[in-house]
């Protein structure tokens, strides 16, 4: 199957074939991908299973009212409140139908949100944010504390909301790459390259530069694995790891900077190929680089991972359920470390030319997490050496893009360094882009946090929180 | 623990021995020369945030996504130079046929000469900013060693640092930091989304007006800012011997 996925506009189904099916689909096995709604009054499901995708639609339910797909599969909870905010659409039974970004087209007004509470006298809230201690983007987490334990904990996100997928929409889609570079700016290459591909579906073009990417997109992945891992390091007062992880980073951004001008990518892809190629002597340097930084990261991991002091911080803390996973559709490091089998670019490949498989972590807690990420790296810098074996540096850089298809939707799926993102775009009958849809996995994986949160410590937030390492501006757009 | 002593001893001295002076890969794009000749309405065509207009380039609403320099690169160069950061708006206007470089007219009292601390409001940042401010305290590029430091609550800091183009959202918040620091006190406009909205100007889902009653001292122009561009400018404006 090709990724990007090109599909003719499907047919509306009534509201209630529309449910059925996807139950079906959901009760065979498929993953939800994303569900949202559409300014033209449709509803969308995309649902993936080992290599087939398939799209339904349907309009809104009568009355704007249904009964929650949630309460049998929890992986549609926070698209259904997402539909409940933006097209007022109420799905019954919904254990949390609440807002997400706490927000009308005029006004925004985080105070009305109505968090849980208890008036037990046994327990108190904390608050924290939306400005943090440190140098992050803003969210507020809200915790019910039975002393120093957590009986719950809610994330309330909306504070990055920048009207992305409109901005999208305002002048040629074409010429939007800061913008798709800024979804996420640490994941500026993931998001970038699932828009090309989007564009490039539409256009039915055969993107020129695809090793190139490929190198780009590990060497993101390396890079913020990095940056993790440093940041856990700090979390549990191991300064040796701080530094020298964050310096490793540096090593490895440096080296993007050399290619494109940027330490994150950005200017690096463009709709049918790439900027800036890779010269021989940019291929050798790179390779060199990279020989060093794995030698150095297993050095630093070694030492990282036979630390006893790290380890009775990391073991056994912020543990997340594999059916928890399974059942709210996770994705990424968050899915893999807790033992489920998933990568896109082993379930949605862009190419079959390099065969990959997914790493996986069966324990699902803090150490888990982090392990996977210094597995994870290892193995880019595996995939990074073999495109590097594979580039042209003779090759044309960009291929110009044919035009839209008409009345037709594009699907582009990129395993970012967090997990699975998915862009799609719908053109009117002219070929102009109708509406462009965003998901970054951590619109889901937020969750997770949520989820592990209970009845840990509280003090066990920070580094639960930099395990998972999830997007703010990714999610709320 | 020996682990850590051959870790250790592979990774060495990391720092980068003056960042003010740091030799930047030839790659990077720096202060722009904008060619006398050059065909504005054709460069204004070609940017992604309206960063030409008749009176040059405005380096505050440039993203640097090198999409002018691609097509017309005997028009204009963006040379490897970090030093990208000003004390005025007005200095980040480009007129043709001049080479940019960074201003800083009236370098600060004595107030912040020798410690300088900072609370960052990420305002709709998309975190590329906010990796490169924390990248700037890094065993890389240090800026500590200039006495700047990024602190935790906005009453020990005597700047605020803004990244992201202000979501509406966050303009309430962002309000509320920059009250609750001590007065002297000043403002830094970190990255292109801060100082002009960046890509996401036109959007009306953002909330500017702050900005229009508290002037800011510094403007680092980048998307994302370099952490050597930003040393420099905090440096430059502490008017340090």
């Amino acid at each position: 199957m090709a990724n990007p996925i090109l599909i003719q506009s499907p047919d509306q189904l009534e509201f209630t074939t529309f449910t059925q099916k996807l139950r079906e689909l959901m009760q065979s096995g498929y993953t939800l991908l994303h569900c949202f709604g559409s300014d033209e009054g449709l509803m969308y499901a995309l649902l993936g299973k080992s290599g087939d995708v398939q799209l339904l639609c349907s309009t809104f339910p009568p009355g704007k009212e249904y009964s929650a797909l949630t309460v049998d599969f929890p992986a549609f909870s926070m698209y259904e409140r997402s539909l409940y905010e933006d097209y007022g659409i109420r799905a019954w039974g919904h254990p949390q139908l609440k807002v997400l970004k706490a927000f009308t087209d005029d006004h925004a007004d985080h105070n009305d949100y109505n968090f849980l509470a208890s008036e037990s006298p046994a327990l108190h809230e904390v608050g924290v944010g939306p400005v943090h201690a440190g140098v992050i983007e803003p969210g507020h987490f809200r915790f019910i504390c039975r002393g120093e334990i957590v009986e719950h904990l809610e994330i309330k996100l909306g504070y990055q909301h920048r009207g992305v997928e409109r901005l999208m929409l305002k002048g040629d889609i074409r010429t939007k790459n800061c913008l798709a570079e800024s979804i996420a700016g640490d994941t500026s290459i993931g998001h970038a390259l699932a828009w090309c591909l989007v564009l490039e579906g539409l256009a039915g073009t055969k993107a020129a530069g695809f090793h190139t990417r490929m190198i780009a997109l590990e060497l993101e992945r390396i890079a913020m694995h990095l940056s993790v891992l440093s940041a856990l390091s700090a979390d549990v007062a191991y300064i040796m790891g701080q530094n020298m992880f964050a310096a490793l980073r540096t090593t490895v951004i440096n080296s993007s900077l050399a290619i494109c001008g940027s330490r994150f990518g950005k200017r690096w892809l463009t709709p049918g190929g790439v900027n800036y190629s890779i010269s021989k002597a940019q291929a050798d340097t790179l390779s060199k680089t990279m020989e060093e930084v794995r030698i150095q990261v297993t050095d630093c991991c070694e030492a990282l991972f036979n630390s006893s002091s790290v380890l009775s911080r990391f073991d056994d803390t912020g543990i997340l359920k594999i059916q928890d996973a399974l059942a709210l559709g996770l994705t990424g490091i968050t899915a893999k470390s807790s033992g489920i089998f998933t990568d896109a670019r082993m379930d949605y490949p862009l190419s079959d030319e390099i065969s990959f498989t997914a790493l996986c972590e069966n324990s699902g807690d803090v150490w888990a997490r982090a392990h996977l990420r210094y597995r994870e790296i290892i193995q880019s810098l595996d995939l990074v050496s073999r495109n590097l074996e594979r580039l042209d540096p003779s090759a044309q850089l960009c291929v110009a893009l044919e035009d839209f298809a008409p009345d037709s939707i594009a699907c582009g799926i990129v395993e970012g360094y967090r997990g699975r993102i998915v862009h799609l775009c719908k053109t009117d009958p002219a070929g102009k882009p109708l509406w462009y849809k965003i998901l970054d996995p951590s619109f889901t994986n937020w969750q997770a946090l949520a989820l592990v949160m209970r009845n840990g410590q509280i003090s066990d937030f920070p580094i639960c929180n930099k395990s998972f390492d999830l997007s703010y501006s990714g999610s709320d757009l | 623990m020996f682990e850590l002593i051959k870790a250790r001893l592979r990774h060495g001295y990391q720092a980068i021995p003056n960042p003010l002076q740091a030799q930047i890969n030839p790659a990077f794009p720096g202060c722009p020369f904008l060619a006398a000749d050059a065909d504005l309405p054709a460069l204004a065509a070609l940017c992604p945030t309206g960063a030409f207009s008749e009176k040059g380039l405005d380096l505050g609403k440039c993203t640097f996504c090198g999409a002018c320099q691609r097509k017309y690169p005997e028009m204009i160069d963006f040379k490897p130079d970090f030093r990208l950061a000003s004390d005025s708006r007005e200095a980040l206007y480009i007129a043709p046929g001049t080479q940019y470089q960074a201003r800083f007219a009236s370098p600060n009292t004595k107030l912040f000469q020798r410690s300088f601390a900072l609370r960052n409001v990420s305002a709709g940042g998309c975190n590329a900013c906010e990796l490169e401010l924390g990248a700037s305290t890094n065993v890389n590029f240090d800026m500590g060693r200039y006495g700047i430091e990024i602190v935790a609550s906005p009453r020990h800091a005597d700047a605020l640092i803004l990244t992201g183009p202000i979501s509406r959202s966050m303009a309430e918040a962002l309000a509320e930091t920059w009250k609750a620091i001590p007065a002297p006190k000043c403002l830094i406009l970190c990255g292109c989304c801060a100082i002009s909205g960046g890509v996401f100007a036109p959007s009306v889902q953002l909330d500017r007006s702050f900005l229009a009653h508290w002037p800011a001292s510094i403007y680092i122009p980048g998307c994302p800012t370099h952490p050597l561009s930003i040393v420099h400018a905090i440096h430059s404006f502490m008017g340090a011997k």
